[in-house]
């Protein structure tokens, strides 16, 4: 079986993995990074978004061999000693969660969108931003306030 | 109001864990030594099982064992229940066909489980369950709830023509004469689509067997965990309750889906004692939630309601029929009869209403309760045969509803139901206001200036909640008590533990219970920790469903605050050596009345603890109290949702264009969880009204619908941000005046939209979901028309 290494949230790791292994379970079953979920079987759902080099992809859709030596940001690893990145603080200020599930991808997303638009995004931006990220819970409205809020603070 | 107490907006205690990746959902969670499970599953909708050869698949690497149907008889595990008993009108007991955990004879649906493969990884059980040979003798099926009573097979023995039960409910006759005095009767045909809950988490469950002390512990994504092991252990007969464990940690989502006891969670407990001990995983992958998970809604029904000349209503009749899909779900019984025709009488005052139900078998996934379990259907057939009857009329829709309210309480309706305390014509007047309704038309001129068509809908709906009191329900058919427990454990140095049968995933519990406890005993929420979730922890508990966690789960903490009161004030009675009667407590700290002595709530809870200042003979050490709590009634929350959308005729898309929304639901204990519960309710409902629709292909029985390529989950951009208000009449029926707010949304959003869509589009009716090409299509007779 081949070994795959990358870096994970600032961290050197590498493992064993089959050919086909995902990056979504080489990250939870590999590294026991189990903050990244599994939502779907499609790549619709967006549970599973985190940063390799720096962009947003469903770390369901991407294999492990394929980000060898990549470095991968999770929901993990964006809190700096102790401190919340502002788009976490702002999911937690606007009530931008209920159950917890999709909020992981969510937050992953939304700081990629901020890094590609920019700090000040209107709510319909935000809106057609979020097509690849579903949440059953909070009908999205806390969720726009809280990356509008997030982005104004990045 | 503190910053923390009743009424605050206080931001989530939980969701530190889950920003920061630290959440703890059931396949976040492996235990050592973990197998995993596949199952195999019916690809035909409806077949005899000929024979299953497990031979090849038992061979295959890394496989620990291969089961099927005659497995699960020869350990005498019983098969899934349905705990609410339904007769018929002829008074003949619902009927309840075999549903076994892995099927014998015969499959029923496209994704009945049929065998189970337990292998070392994930990817070696679901490859050798590929190798699991079933031969098929494929029956007639029918996967449409209308045809189901004339459909050519029979989808159980027990019962002919498809048939579970045909139920009434209301004075027929007194109906008719009503209906026969009538100036004015409006018709729908109405179906209520079948929809799919989609909890962003797929249901998940580990099975673990310890044979040291022949203990099982299940770990499971339940809404209500002890509810499971009373089911799994007095009709599973898997093992009695004190010897088997059910963990429902971190849920990501239930909206009814996780209420009920399923086949594979089952299964891994039993198939775990087969592997000699090593705990079975089976994690759904979502194509398998859309098969397998207990669907929702799929009811079609003929609706009349009578007016005289001036609109006022004199009567409604309903038949309808309700699908259960091919066996009977946990609850499914109860949603199309007493939690679905017992609010027909909607806001209003109807002399005489009768319903008729038949549910029947259909071979689809089983249906039970979705976020609003029977109201939203109910809620949808009344507010659009009031809207309807409005036009019909040519009442404007909002005077016509003021003409009808319920004004005075307690109100008896024909329906059983009786509600206690409300104001819905404040609730309306209040949305009239928001919604600008007056500014209406011109808005409507303007749309059209730019080519689209503008509509407006009205849902003024009512829901019971606070589900149940246990005589109520008993005397229904229900199997169980519907009431809540609480334990409140007071620590020595005063911090509390409150420990639940509520079950907290999404809802925010750990705030809102939190909330109550500082504000009755003046300790900071950060001193408060809420436990629940697990049947070795908590007592016992009847789970999160209903809308129920607040009007019943913390009304049961706040007896046994009560308990811990009166208890303390005998404590600090004694230290301060005053008259139990003379001591007060306030703001968190007792005082003696009339003088200066004053202890604060820690340092009675120390004394209670250490007990050197008190005669022990009179008062037990220690500061714990626990209580059960069984509503008197049910509750009733109510209000008027008004959407505003705007068509595009070019394309058929419909965009909503405002959503105000004003509810009622007594006291709120923390009005920023209870607007994002409306929020999401909301979404939910349009999301019926305009994206999900469940389609089972009629000539083949495959589910179409099967992915979110197919089915059509709402998406950010397809909502707006809403609008809402709260006004309040609290609820008589217990201390905290709390009615419950979770399911609101879901109930009301249906008839709006579709009421604003038809306003928009000048149709009677649509189907749901109203997609663009439904509404296209409909607008296409009327440009015809035009050319």
């Amino acid at each position: 079986m081949p070994i795959v290494s990358m870096k994970v949230n600032g961290k050197e790791v590498s493992g064993e993995v089959e050919g086909r292994t995902l990056l979504v379970e080489f990250i939870r079953e590999g590294l026991g990074l189990t903050g990244t979920h599994v939502g779907c079987d499609t790549s619709q759902c967006g549970a599973c978004v985190v940063h390799v080099d720096g962009k947003a992809i469903k770390s369901c859709t991407a294999l492990a061999v394929a980000c060898e030596g990549a470095e991968v940001t999770t929901i993990e690893g964006l809190a700096k000693n102790g401190t919340l990145h502002p788009m976490q603080e702002a999911f937690r200020e606007n009530h931008g969660l209920q159950c917890g599930f999709c909020t992981p991808g969510m937050i992953m997303a939304a700081i990629d969108l901020v890094n590609r638009k920019g700090k000040k995004l209107d709510e319909a931006t935000v809106r057609h931003e979020l097509e690849g990220n579903i949440c059953r819970c909070t009908g999205y409205h806390n969720i726009v306030k809280a990356i509008q809020d997030g982005a104004s603070r990045m | 109001m503190s910053e923390t107490g009743i009424g605050a907006r206080v931001k989530r205690k939980e969701d530190h864990r889950f920003i920061t990746g630290k959440g703890r959902y059931t396949d976040d969670i492996n235990l050592k030594g973990q197998v995993y499970a596949y199952f195999v599953r019916s690809p035909h909708a409806h077949a005899e099982i000929k024979s299953i050869n497990t031979a090849k698949a038992a061979k295959a690497p890394g496989v620990l064992g291969v089961f099927k149907g005659e497995d699960v008889a020869e350990d005498k595990i019983g098969g899934l229940i349905c705990g609410w008993m339904i007769h018929s009108k002829d008074g003949s007991p619902m009927k309840a066909g075999p549903h076994p955990i892995l099927a014998v004879g015969k499959v029923r649906y496209v994704g009945d489980h049929v065998a189970v493969v337990v292998a070392e990884t994930r990817e070696q059980a679901k490859a050798a369950a590929a190798l699991v040979e079933v031969q098929y003798g494929v029956l007639p099926h029918n996967v449409d709830a209308a045809k189901a009573k004339s459909a050519k097979g029979q989808v159980h023995e027990v019962a002919p023509n498809n048939l579970v039960f045909n139920w009434s409910l209301g004075d027929e006759a007194a109906t008719d004469a009503a209906f026969k005095k009538a100036a004015h009767v409006t018709r729908l045909e109405i179906v209520n689509n079948r929809l799919i809950p989609n909890a962003m988490e797929p249901r998940a469950a580990i099975g673990s067997y310890d044979t040291g002390d022949d203990h099982y512990t299940l770990y499971t994504t339940s809404q209500n965990p002890h509810v499971a092991r009373l089911v799994i252990s007095a009709f599973h007969g898997l093992a009695p309750e004190h010897k088997l464990r059910v963990i429902a940690p971190d849920v990501g989502g239930g909206f009814g889906s996780k209420i009920f006891i399923y086949a594979e969670e089952v299964v891994c407990l039993w198939a775990s004692k087969r592997v000699g001990g090593r705990p079975v995983k089976w994690t759904a992958e979502r194509t398998e939630s859309f098969l397998a998970d207990a669907h929702g809604r799929d009811h079609v029904t003929h609706a009349e309601l009578a007016m005289d000349k001036d609109g006022k209503i004199l009567a409604m009749k309903v038949n309808t029929i309700a699908s259960m899909g091919a066996y009977l779900s946990t609850f499914a019984s109860c949603v199309p009869t007493y939690l679905y025709a017992t609010l027909l009488s909607g806001q209003y005052n109807i002399p005489s209403i009768y319903a008729e139900v038949d549910a029947v078998y259909t071979n689809t996934a089983p249906v039970d309760a979705y976020r609003g379990a029977g109201r939203p259907e109910a809620t949808y057939v009344v507010e659009r045969l009031v809207e309807t009857a409005a036009r019909e009329m040519r009442i404007d829709p909002a005077e016509f509803r003021r003409r009808n309210f319920i004004t005075s309480f307690p109100h008896q309706t024909p329906v059983i139901m009786c509600y206690d305390a409300g104001d819905y014509n404040a609730s309306l007047t209040k949305a009239l206001e928001l919604a600008d309704y007056k500014g209406f038309p011109a808005r409507k001129a303007e749309a059209a200036k730019r080519g689209k068509l503008r509509g407006i809908g009205f849902s003024n709906y009512i829901e019971a909640c606070g589900i149940a009191p246990s005589a109520a329900v008993g005397s229904l058919g229900a199997g169980v008590g519907l009431w809540e427990s609480a334990e409140v454990r007071v620590n020595p140095v005063g911090t509390v533990e409150i420990l639940t049968g509520s079950h907290s995933h999404g809802q925010g519990h750990e705030t809102t219970f939190a909330q109550l406890v500082s504000d009755r005993l003046g300790v900071s929420i950060d001193n408060v920790s809420i436990v629940h979730g697990d049947t070795d922890k908590v007592q016992f508990g009847m789970g999160t469903y209903g809308s129920r966690s607040g009007a019943v789960g913390m009304t049961a903490i706040a007896k046994a605050l009560d308990k811990i009161e009166a208890k303390a004030k005998k404590v600090a009675a004694h230290v301060m050596e005053a008259a139990e009667g003379d001591v007060e407590f306030k703001d968190g700290s007792f005082s003696v009345k009339g003088t200066d002595k004053k202890m604060a709530f820690g340092e009675v809870a120390l004394a209670a603890y250490v007990a050197h200042k008190f005669p022990t003979s009179e008062i037990e050490p220690g500061l714990k109290e626990s209580a059960f709590h069984d509503p008197t009634n049910f509750t009733f929350p109510a209000g008027c949702h008004i959407c505003e959308v705007e068509i595009d005729p070019d394309t058929g898309v419909t965009q909503i264009a405002n959503w105000v929304a004003v509810d009622d639901f007594g006291s709120v204990i923390n009005p920023m969880i209870v607007e994002g519960q409306v929020h999401g309710g909301i979404v939910q409902g349009v999301g019926q009204a305009l994206t999900e629709g469940c389609v089972y292909d009629s000539g083949s029985g495959q589910l179409l619908t099967g992915s979110y390529m197919d089915y059509c989950m709402p998406r950010a951009a397809d909502v707006p941000s809403f609008k809402l208000a709260f006004t309040e009449t609290k609820c008589p029926s217990n201390p905290l005046g709390m009615k419950g707010c979770g399911e609101a949304g879901a109930i009301a959003a249906p008839a709006a939209v579709i009421n604003a869509i038809t306003d928009a589009v000048g149709v009677k009716d649509l189907p749901m979901p109203a997609t663009s090409q439904v509404v296209w299509n409909a607008l296409q007779p009327m440009k015809k028309a035009a050319e």
